[in-house]
């Protein structure tokens, strides 16, 4: 028996492992720091397990008889997603102190839950497919009502788990419809049989996409994202507007990619109406809401429809823009929502955006931090954002779809709108309340992803490049 | 290799700001450094770009000073340079800047940092707008201008501040977003957004009049053209003066640049088709803004509508399509730049004493400030189009090009010159002669040290120009010449494709 068959996977098992042990750890410390004490260690293995990636010393490959892959594609998301969790823990050791809410499981929560985005990103076949993504959704629900003495979090966590739970008796249909119609769970296996078309496998293949649609809340099936955004904890909040998207799109750009390529028409049609529909529907929902988790929730909604548009693409072209607009979404919401975790007053975190009001006369640095940060997002040059949708729209018109383009253009020109909006309550309005000092690591994190979305554009070409070699692996 | 000169003018501004950022702001050495600073860098600026003049090759239509390094990809790179349109506009931008620094010394007392670095920022990538030789680039600075007007508009602005700096963004932002969309797909046609090498690629016809019509609302917003030109009244009406100044001396003129730079020579059949359509906005522009300009009780709006209409002589002169026609709109541009640039510091001298911008409050000012009335009649003149200013030169020249094309447009386009003197000869009127009736008007001082050294430079370049006007025109003939003569064999090319396709 050679181990070396389950290199591949290495992050993945070191990462199970290692949820264990600190399972075992906060278990029997039953003290009043064991959250510090596992939350740092959890810090710590995400970052050996980010580094032993980084290195390149895994290998690429499949593992567990062709379930699981590992290439260039997964390990760049898995990147995104681990460095995304270590900057939502390093983040949550402050926040949860505030709140008052040191529970250790929240962070072996965590963790579970990337097992299952690593894995999710990895997967290769149909099992592996649902298996993961249920292992990532599970913790994710406990997640969003762990504040269990607050109604909006518990009716948050009810709502993502009800609608969750009936979004994955879709996809499971789905997919049992595609593997009816193919005879194999394989990726591979299905491009290959699939030369008859069927219509079975088309609805399949819509079942499948609406399950998949819901997980990244893409509209018609974003109607929990608000809620969900609003009831959960913030930090829990970044970290599903960020990980399991990235997850999702990953796992159904690998799907559609690899096993489905004979359907491209098909699967393009209905990507395209999911991402106009997402685009505008984000972009004007958004123009209502005082509260910014809730804007922000129907702001990654609308990024969410932008995004697709790379997968739209059927091409490599397409899933370079794609994992470029990915690294460019998660350095700007991650940054802005710590800005907004980063403004408190006691034990009072902002909720409102009339709240913001004034914020550049007592926090100057952190209301230009948040104002590039919107401008970004709105797609403003020289800004990050701008680059992303650049590629995405690049991405739609080299296959013609000048209508999708244009509807990506103007509803971001809608959703500068209330982007505009809060820099204006920030800069043009008197200030109503005093925030307490911004915590230093908080704020260095900030620093670090806002220079990132500033400085993109001097040298672009660096992660583009990483974003084409990611790319490649699913074409070769 | 010689010194990047057009990098090095991009920084500075640049440089300033982060020292400014560095400078503590809480007491009054502070600001007063950081306005020093912000001086400084921009006059520095300005020094530097008189070199790119006294190096100018003027024989040569090709793109001089430039510089080329890899940026997005092998097609999309950072490529620089300026010939005989662009080499004044840097230098009017250059110019100014001093000016807005000057005009903003007593008159802005909040977040002193935050207004200089906007300033400076706002100088690069306007620079950046006039120097970018590919289209990616350009666009990145034609959209990031947004961010520090909107910010000068909103946080310095006057009461309605927000409603005019949100409808200048959706505007501009609105219009500009199409061009982008044009941009990619010329990209994937043609596999380059180098403007040099555009140049030499013909579009297919069908496909160039949508190309065209995306640049052209992008353009025509910035201009801005009739009738999307009401977001201009609203901002200049609450931006602060410098922030007036730029918008109509510099921001302004990004519209006809472009024009010059990627409508014409890229789609010339498109420009070809829409002759006409732009002859009528612009008359439309030039009659029907100044008769709104009559009309205005508050100077600074009366002088937006003045601007909407002297854009209007701009286009007509480019569209045209003759020597005199283009050389008539650029030096316009120019010109224009002086004259409203000084029409508003004017405005912004006497709004810093009286606070209101009300024509009715005003009269009699000549008896208490009568160097200020000397300079503002120039001014006026100027904007009125009298002979021996640079006013004259613009507007004669793109008169003589339209009477060359079409001697209805040229008819129509006169009355505007004499309405003009209407609205600017009323305006002088109200505000400068006539008993005074206002007793804060009897306390007024004449103009101090250093708004005479801001207004009395402009008054002296509006005479000299509109005496030499050679100064200008030698620079902008060579590339203005090559640009009509690329015009003419595309036109000709597809006059003889119709009438081929007649004839079948």
């Amino acid at each position: 028996m050679n181990m070396f068959i389950y290199m591949p996977l290495l992050p993945e098992i070191m990462l199970s492992i290692m949820s264990m042990v600190l399972l075992m750890v906060g278990v029997f410390r039953k003290n009043e720091n064991s959250y510090e004490i596992v939350s740092n260690l959890a810090i710590i293995s995400l970052l050996l397990i980010t580094a032993i990636i980084l290195s390149g010393s895994i290998s690429d490959g499949v593992a567990f008889g062709n379930s699981l892959i590992a290439d260039s594609f997964s390990q760049y998301l898995k990147i995104l997603i681990l460095v995304s969790t270590i900057i939502i823990l390093i983040v949550s050791n402050i926040y949860l102190k505030n709140i008052k809410l040191l529970k250790f499981e929240y962070v072996i929560l965590i963790l579970i839950s990337v097992i299952g985005m690593m894995l999710m990103v990895s997967s290769n076949d149909l099992v592996t497919l649902y298996l993961s993504i249920e292992l990532q959704s599970l913790p994710l629900y406990v997640l969003a009502s762990i504040r269990n003495k607050s109604s909006k979090s518990t009716e948050s966590g009810l709502k993502y788990f009800v609608l969750g739970a009936l979004s994955s008796c879709i996809l499971l249909y789905g997919l049992s419809l595609v593997y009816g119609y193919s005879g194999s769970i394989y990726y591979t296996d299905i491009a290959s049989t699939l030369v008859d078309y069927e219509v079975g496998i088309l609805i399949g293949l819509a079942f499948t996409l609406a399950g998949f649609a819901f997980k990244i809340s893409a509209v018609p099936f974003h109607m929990w994202t608000p809620d969900v955004y609003e009831g959960s904890p913030t930090t829990i909040t970044a970290f599903f507007a960020v990980a399991p998207k990235i997850a999702a799109l990953g796992l159904i750009t690998r799907m559609l990619f690899t096993a489905l390529p004979g359907l491209v028409d098909d699967w393009q049609s209905i990507l395209i109406l999911l991402s106009i529909l997402s685009m505008l529907l984000g972009a004007f929902s958004a123009i209502g809401q005082n509260n910014i988790k809730r804007l922000l929730a129907y702001s990654s909604i609308s990024h969410m429809g932008f995004a697709l548009m790379g997968v739209i693409n059927g091409s490599i072209e397409g899933v370079t823009s794609l994992c470029l607009y990915l690294l460019i979404y998660l350095a700007m919401s991650l940054a802005i929502f710590i800005s907004i975790i980063a403004l408190k007053n006691g034990d009072e975190h902002i909720e409102n955006i009339n709240e913001l009001s004034g914020l550049s006369k007592t926090k100057p640095i952190n209301a230009i931090i948040i104002s590039i940060l919107l401008f970004s997002l709105a797609g403003i040059p020289p800004l990050a954002g701008f680059f992303a949708k650049f590629y995405v729209l690049y991405a739609a018109i080299s296959v013609e779809l000048y209508y999708l383009a244009i509807f990506g253009v103007l509803s971001s020109v809608v959703s500068a709108f209330y982007y505009l909006r809060i820099i204006k309550i920030m800069y043009f309005e008197e200030s109503v309340i005093t925030y307490d000092p911004v915590s230093k690591r908080l704020n260095s994190i900030i620093y670090v992803l806002t220079a990132f979305v500033l400085l993109f554009f001097v040298k672009p070409s660096i992660f583009i490049s990483f974003a084409q070699a990611a790319s490649l692996a699913l074409f070769s | 290799m010689s010194w990047p000169i057009l990098s090095t003018l991009l920084i500075i501004p640049v440089f300033g700001s982060i020292i400014i950022l560095l400078i503590n702001s809480n007491d009054d050495i502070g600001r007063r450094n950081i306005k020093t600073v912000a001086l400084y860098a921009s006059i520095v600026n300005f020094i530097v770009s008189l070199l790119l003049w006294v190096n100018f090759d003027i024989a040569t239509s090709s793109f001089q000073y430039v510089e080329q390094y890899y940026w997005l990809s092998e097609n999309i790179t950072y490529h620089v340079g300026v010939d005989g349109i662009s080499i004044f506009l840097i230098i009017l931008t250059t110019f100014l800047m001093p000016f807005c620094i000057l005009i903003s010394w007593d008159s802005i007392k909040e977040k002193v940092k935050e207004y200089m670095i906007a300033f400076l920022i706002l100088e690069t990538l306007m620079i950046g707008v006039f120097c970018a030789l590919d289209l990616v680039v350009f666009y990145l600075f034609f959209e990031a201008c947004l961010i520090p007007m909107f910010l000068i508009i909103g946080v310095w602005g006057g009461p309605r501040r927000v409603y005019a700096t949100f409808k200048f963004f959706l505007y501009t932002l609105s219009g500009s977003v199409l061009m982008l969309i044009a941009i990619i797909y010329i990209y994937i046609i043609t596999g380059t957004t180098n403007i040099v090498e555009l140049n030499g690629y013909l579009f297919d016809y069908s496909i160039q009049t949508w190309l065209w019509l995306a640049f052209f609302i992008s353009f025509a917003v910035k201009m801005p053209m009739f009738p999307v030109h009401t977001w201009l009244p609203d901002a200049h009406v609450e931006a602060p003066t410098a922030g007036s100044v730029i918008l109509a001396g510099v921001l302004l003129k990004m519209g006809g640049y472009g024009l010059l730079r990627f409508s014409i020579p890229l789609f010339p059949v498109g420009s070809f088709v829409f002759m006409d359509f732009v002859f009528v906005l612009s008359i439309i522009a030039i009659i029907y803004t100044s008769f709104i300009a009559i009309a205005q009780e508050d100077i600074k709006k009366l002088i937006a509508y003045s601007s909407v209409a002297h854009m209007g002589f701009v286009t007509m002169g480019i569209f045209t399509f003759t020597e005199q026609g283009i050389q008539g709109g650029i030096f316009q541009m120019l010109s224009h730049g002086l004259i409203s640039s000084a029409l508003f510091l004017s405005v912004g001298v006497v709004y810093d004493r009286l606070h209101t911008r009300e024509i009715s409050v005003y009269g009699g000012v000549v008896k208490k400030m009568p160097v200020f009335a000397a300079l503002f009649l120039i001014f006026t003149m100027a904007n009125v189009g009298l002979p021996g200013t640079s006013g004259f030169v613009g507007e004669f020249l793109s008169l003589i090009g339209a009477f060359r094309i079409n001697i209805y447009v040229a008819i129509l386009a006169t009355t505007g010159v004499i309405l003009s003197a209407a609205y600017a000869l009323w305006l002088y009127k109200r505000v400068v002669f006539g008993v005074i009736t206002n007793k804060a008007i009897e306390e007024l001082k004449d103009i101090n040290a250093r708004e005479y050294v801001i207004l009395f430079p402009l008054a002296f370049l509006i005479i000299l120009f509109g005496v030499y006007p050679n100064l200008i025109i030698e620079l902008t003939s060579a590339s203005t010449s090559n640009l009509i003569e690329n015009y003419n064999v595309a036109v000709d090319q597809y006059q003889s494709f119709i009438n081929v396709q007649n004839v079948n």
